[in-house]
């Protein structure tokens, strides 16, 4: 990897509110967090980006409808059809969807509630930037939070999903009704992907368990390869 | 209308107009008679309050900020201090409960803002009546939905709380929102105008009619009319509220304010000539300057709106377009609406021409009702309890499960779930335990925090049960393992005009003062919410005591759940339950009685420290709290907290009526599970304080006795009821 850090940036919507969390799981796994302004066309020059959770402009409209028009999702879209890695969290993967960067959708949870738990998933398909220090087959218990966490997409987007090993993430225990239990998905380049549970949120044996860091630990593998 | 209609449609009373008349040498105009009638609101006036709350300690070696300013502040070490307040948002939530109770949460963690420190952790303590009428499951769904939309969204984890039903909260719920907030004590902000000639900003939402005479609605009864109260609802937006908190830090971080307040009851005018009246400065706005969300507003409505998302900063004049510009980076409104003054008066302009001034100081001095404090005549008749008017169940185990399922005992978990509790990463204890526990990142230093009252103690025995508030949070923090330092308090009573409601208020108060004494644990915030009362009679009396504690080792901490095959089971504390008040006697027997435990302090401080420190040697992990519903449902609750399903078996301590020690209450206690190889280590720790081994920890049954013999799953199946879905409307869903 030679001596400069991996930088990997963080975009910042009004309303975003898992950003300060996402920048300091980056600098746990040992890259250096960049913050990336929603106004700002800029990516200065990342090597990967999260996009996290929160309540982009308030989910106003619909969660992430507003935000997939700001300046920096044009870059975004730019460093994606490039093959950069990005990861949306929660908010972020509807934001990833809504910009049509990720397909499907994401409903409101089928309780009709906000649902704040840790739950138990299952890592179907390793082979992404994000995931592939993860065992295939491996389970785990992340945090969820989320009120429109339901997956849903049509029937051939399901089936090319699951036919070409795109879901990455499934449920054990389905908290919000998603489709075929979908928990996690990642694009047909397989460079972006969007998970639902906050992986940044397990990122330390002090807040229950350090098990999701290997998230951002394995886009750190991938781009120093990649570098 | 003439003169006494107007000023008593305000809410004014002809005293306090006669008053007004005094002071001002002159008969006050329509815009100044708005602003004494807010700012001499009990809201915002405290003037039935503030001499009972003179009782209430508040010095202490860790207090950098006592009761005052807009939230008191404790050192936690480290040059880290926590600054936090509880507030009710009773009146709003009883007619429009969403908005009521997320506008609730933004307006405390405007007041942890205003301190200069970012909100890290809400609670809320709630109060219902009983789930079987619509309304109030309409009211208690709403209100969590209100809870979880504002906090979910500006990214301040709810850690904690707590949530009681009784028919003394038909129609009159309590909202009772609290945040702490963390601060570099350095840093800290007081809400003091100064420097004459200094700008006043308003920045945040703009303004509109939303609120208007909030501040005097919550100051009165509810009737069958208030539902014509809802346009004094405000609307909240924790959108705006969350580029609310991150410019005003931004703000503060490039130290371009001289001071910061949050705009909360009363609007302006409150923040104003609160500001004025601490520096000892005047203070002028234009009103016409202040942006509007609609058109033809008049002056009045303008200073008193309580729109909600809005912070006053003075600044000084060569910084004012830099902070504006900040402002506009976060999207929000800002104008220079006015300047420090000379003189101490709120003044007000209209386009440059003046149409009101009042001296700041005047407003800020709300005259003040000291009254009789009588006995009220139902404590006799509610007090007498015969045991043996009680039958003995006949199945230990049956009425077990009966309590459990009940909303009075049952998890917490379908109200907490639909918080985020763990945005932040920072909550190392989730909620339900007997605590939250937040670390402070980048140190090994933490914080927890709880909520706590037992309405029907209050109701039984004021002064009591107000003692009580406070030993239950004191022995609560001391269960997770943390140094309990201050409370904030959040006085939920009837009307103080009314001899009872009196009362109780200052009963409360005085033991809540004792307890804080012996605990010494100071108030150093608080909250006074009267009139709550419906056409049913008041609310039990419900002082919520918010405490506060710290770790300076937050890793060594306890939790309820039981880790361990074959730990032993110690009950610590002087155990002596009693059925009166508790929750057995009416959940089981339907009734409402009795002289509940009154707290003996000085034991309760002795057993809470000594698990206190033997959780911070290391010799204890496993611990928790006997309260409502005694020693069965302490146990369900440790064998139900673990990951590992693991059981426990016990004893009965004799002497009383079995039914007594199996659901009797007592204040004082704690149950830990400790390996047999840290026994004697226990026991040092133990030394002087009463404690006995009452059995073992394993297997997948609680038994109890031979009284209760019950699976792990049965008691799970009965605890962790949806509190929404059996009650819920068509479809089983909250919509």
């Amino acid at each position: 990897m030679g001596g400069a850090l991996l930088r990997i940036g963080v975009t910042i919507f009004p309303g975003s509110n898992c950003d300060r969390d996402a920048l300091y799981a980056i600098e746990l796994a040992g890259a250096e967090p960049v913050e990336l302004w929603h106004a700002d066309a800029s990516l200065k020059g990342v090597d990967a980006v999260v996009v996290p959770g929160g309540f982009s402009y308030g989910d106003y409209l619909r969660p992430g409808a507003i935000a997939r028009f700001s300046k920096v999702m044009g870059s975004l879209e730019e460093f994606a059809k490039s093959g950069g890695p990005i990861l949306g969290i929660c908010n972020g993967f509807q934001i990833l969807t809504e910009a049509h960067l990720l397909p499907g959708a994401l409903l409101r949870n089928t309780s009709m509630r906000f649902v704040c738990t840790r739950t138990p998933v299952r890592f179907e398909s390793v082979d992404t930037p994000w995931t592939a220090l993860y065992e295939p087959g491996g389970e785990l218990t992340l945090p969820v939070a989320h009120n429109e966490g339901n997956y849903f997409a049509g029937e051939k987007t399901i089936s090319s999903l699951e036919d070409e090993g795109r879901v990455v993430l499934r449920y054990l225990d389905n908290p919000n009704g998603s489709l075929n239990d979908i928990a996690g998905i990642c694009s047909e380049g397989r460079n972006v992907v969007g998970l639902m549970p906050h992986p940044e949120r397990f990122s330390e044996e002090a807040l229950g368990s350090d098990k999701g860091l290997k998230v951002f630990e394995s886009v750190l593998q991938f781009a120093g390869v990649r570098v | 209308m003439n003169i006494q209609e107007t000023y008593t449609s305000l809410g004014l009373s002809n005293f306090e107009y006669d008053r007004i008349l005094e002071l001002m040498g002159r008969a006050p105009n329509y815009l100044e008679l708005s602003l004494f009638s807010v700012m001499w609101s009990e809201h915002c006036g405290y003037k039935n309050s503030r001499p009972l709350l003179k009782r209430l300690p508040n010095e202490g070696v860790r207090v950098l900020q006592g009761p005052g300013e807009n939230a008191g502040v404790v050192e936690v070490g480290d040059g880290w201090a926590l600054a936090f307040k509880m507030e009710s948002h009773n009146h709003p939530s009883a007619v429009e409960p969403y908005e009521g109770a997320a506008t609730g949460v933004g307006g405390i963690i405007r007041d942890i803002l205003a301190m200069g420190a970012r909100p890290v952790a809400l609670l809320n303590s709630l109060r219902f009546g009983p789930l079987n009428d619509e309304r109030n499951r309409y009211l208690f769904r709403e209100v969590v939905r209100g809870i979880g939309g504002y906090g979910n969204a500006v990214g301040v984890p709810t850690v904690g709380g707590e949530v009681e039903f009784s028919p003394a909260y038909s129609g009159n719920p309590l909202v009772n929102a609290m945040c702490v907030g963390l601060v570099r004590s350095e840093s800290l902000v007081r809400a003091r105008a100064a420097g004459e000639g200094n700008l006043v900003i308003l920045f945040g939402a703009k303004t509109g009619r939303d609120g208007i005479h909030g501040a005097t609605f919550a100051s009165d009864e509810l009737t069958e009319e208030t539902e014509e109260r809802r346009p004094n609802v405000q609307v909240g937006d924790p959108f705006a509220g969350k580029m609310l908190v991150e410019c005003s830090l931004r703000l503060l971080e490039e130290d371009l304010l001289v001071s910061l307040q949050d705009l909360g009851a009363a609007g302006i005018t409150s923040s104003a000539s609160e500001m004025a009246a601490k520096g000892g400065v005047g203070i002028e706005i234009d009103v016409a300057l202040v942006p509007l969300r609609e058109a033809g507003m008049e002056p009045w409505e303008i200073l008193i709106s309580e729109s909600q998302e809005r912070m006053l900063a003075i600044v000084e004049p060569d910084k004012a377009e830099e902070v504006l510009r900040v402002a506009e980076r976060y999207e929000l409104e800002a104008a220079v609406v006015g300047r420090v003054a000379e003189q101490g008066d709120l003044r007000i302009l209209h386009a440059g021409e003046l149409v009101g001034t009042v001296p700041a100081h005047h407003l800020a001095d709300a005259p003040v009702y000291e009254r009789e404090v009588v006995p009220p005549s139902y404590a006799g008749e509610a007090q007498r309890l015969e045991l043996e008017e009680l039958p003995e169940p006949r199945d230990y185990g049956a009425v077990l499960v009966d309590m459990l399922a009940h909303p009075a005992l049952c998890s917490r978990r379908s109200v907490y779930e639909q918080y985020d509790h763990q945005v932040g990463a920072n909550t190392v204890v989730l909620p339900g335990a007997d605590a939250a526990v937040v670390r402070i990142k980048g140190t090994p230093l933490g914080f927890a925090v709880t909520t706590d009252c037992r309405g029907r103690y209050c109701y039984l025995d004021p002064k009591g049960g107000g003692a009580a508030a406070v030993a239950e949070a004191y022995r609560n923090l001391s269960c997770v393992g943390a140094l309990p330092v201050a409370l904030t308090d959040c006085l939920n009573f009837g009307s103080p005009e009314k001899p009872y409601a009196y009362y109780q208020f200052a009963s409360c108060i005085e033991g809540i003062a004792e307890a804080c004494e012996v605990l010494e644990t100071p108030v150093v915030s608080g909250n006074v919410s009267l009139y709550n009362e419906t056409g049913g009679g008041a609310v039990y009396p419900t002082p919520a005591v918010g405490m506060v504690g710290i770790f300076e080792d937050v890793s060594r901490r306890a939790t309820p759940s039981i880790e361990r095959e074959g730990d032993v089971v110690v009950l610590v504390g002087d155990f002596r339950p009693v059925v009166d008040g508790s929750d057995y006697l009416e959940v089981a027997h339907g009734r409402v009685a009795g002289t509940p435990p009154v707290p003996d302090l000085t034991s309760e401080k002795a057993v809470a420290d000594a698990v206190r420190r033997s959780i911070y040697a290391g010799v204890v992990d496993t611990a928790h709290d006997l309260s409502g519903g005694g020693l069965a449902v302490a146990l369900t609750e440790m064998v139900l907290a673990g990951e590992a399903g693991i059981g426990a078996e016990v004893r009965l301590l004799s002497g009383r009526r079995q039914d007594v020690i199996v659901y009797g209450e007592t204040g004082g206690c704690i149950l830990l599970a400790v390996p047999e190889a840290r026994l004697r280590g226990l026991e040092e720790h133990l030394r002087g304080v009463r404690y006995s081994r009452i059995g073992y920890t394993g297997g997948e049954r609680l038994r109890i006795g031979g009284l209760v013999d019950l699976g792990l799953d049965e008691l799970s199946r009965a605890y962790e009821r949806d509190l929404f879905e059996r009650y819920a409307p068509e479809g089983g869903q909250i919509g």
